[in-house]
């Protein structure tokens, strides 16, 4: 009698289960998952020599960012449109021209990157992003006010 | 030829044999995708137009929004420095061995300008010549037709 209810059954794997956990790792997967943003601007530092000086303070476009949506370039007062303006007309009659970028420590981060990325959109080669101790060597030698 | 009975005989199903396949694949794909980056510092990254494609193995450093700073080489989780002293130590062991690496700033956006100049002077002094700024990509705003 045993036996004859045991050949009944099938032999199979138990498959009904395996949806579920499949669901259960692709909810981990996808929450654990962080979309890594490596994506920005580049910039190259030139090599640091005391006695080269690689870009010519005198010669360049100086952007003086003061606060948020206010620049002084090359000693006026502008706004970021402004601005756009003044560097290509600059650009269109030398693109090798430098442009400094000095930036005021009180400044909030995202100004400074707002007009870098305006440089980058306008094509601009050579753009100089001095620290301050470098600005403090350029007033010293004069180049720069 | 009775076609009621003939009907009657399948019982109503939903097909869930394929189920297992396509969430499997899905999970291959999302284990292939996913990548675990070694920084995971929560900053709100200024935006920008202009994306360039930064080097996966460039080292970050996070600047938090109360000027903190974290530093990965980009291999091992990372870790909270106590200035940008510290960070001059480890910038100037890593270009002694990797002369060109490239170092990234991830920096909040309203963070003050002083925290991050602070941060690039210590890498150019300390020989770290190529820089990125991470930024997120900045929706195009459409002006309006009048």
């Amino acid at each position: 009698m045993a036996r004859k209810w045991k050949a009944k059954r099938k032999a199979e794997v138990p498959t009904a289960s395996m949806a579920d956990v499949a669901f259960l790792l692709i909810v981990f997967f996808m929450l654990t998952a962080v979309f890594t943003t490596t994506q920005g601007l580049r910039f190259r530092f030139p090599k640091d020599d005391p006695t080269n000086l690689n870009v010519q303070p005198e010669e360049a476009v100086h952007i003086k960012i003061i606060g948020e949506g206010q620049f002084v370039v090359d000693r006026v007062a502008m706004t970021i449109e402004e601005m756009g303006g003044y560097i290509q007309s600059k650009m269109s009659q030398n693109p090798d021209k430098p442009v400094i970028i000095q930036t005021l420590p009180d400044v909030p981060y995202f100004v400074m990157v707002d007009v870098f990325d305006l440089l980058k959109q306008l094509e601009v080669k050579n753009v100089s992003i001095p620290t301050e101790s470098e600005i403090e060597r350029w007033r010293q030698l004069g180049v720069m006010d | 030829m009775d076609l009621r009975k003939q009907l009657h005989t399948v019982p109503p199903s939903v097909p869930t044999a394929s189920m297992a396949d396509i969430a499997f694949l899905l999970i291959i794909f999302f284990m292939l995708t996913t990548s675990f980056s070694p920084e995971r510092t929560s900053v709100q990254l200024p935006e920008s137009l202009i994306q360039m494609k930064v080097t996966d193995q460039a080292a970050i450093i996070a600047i938090t929004r109360d000027e903190q700073i974290r530093f990965t080489s980009g291999e091992e989780d990372s870790v909270l420095l106590s200035g940008p002293e510290e960070l001059g130590l480890i910038v100037k062991e890593i270009i002694g061995l990797v002369p060109s690496k490239e170092f990234v700033v991830k920096a909040d956006r309203n963070v003050r300008y002083e925290a991050i100049d602070k941060v690039l002077e210590t890498l150019r002094s300390n020989g770290a010549n190529r820089i990125g700024l991470l930024t997120r990509p900045e929706r195009k705003v459409v002006p309006a037709k009048e």
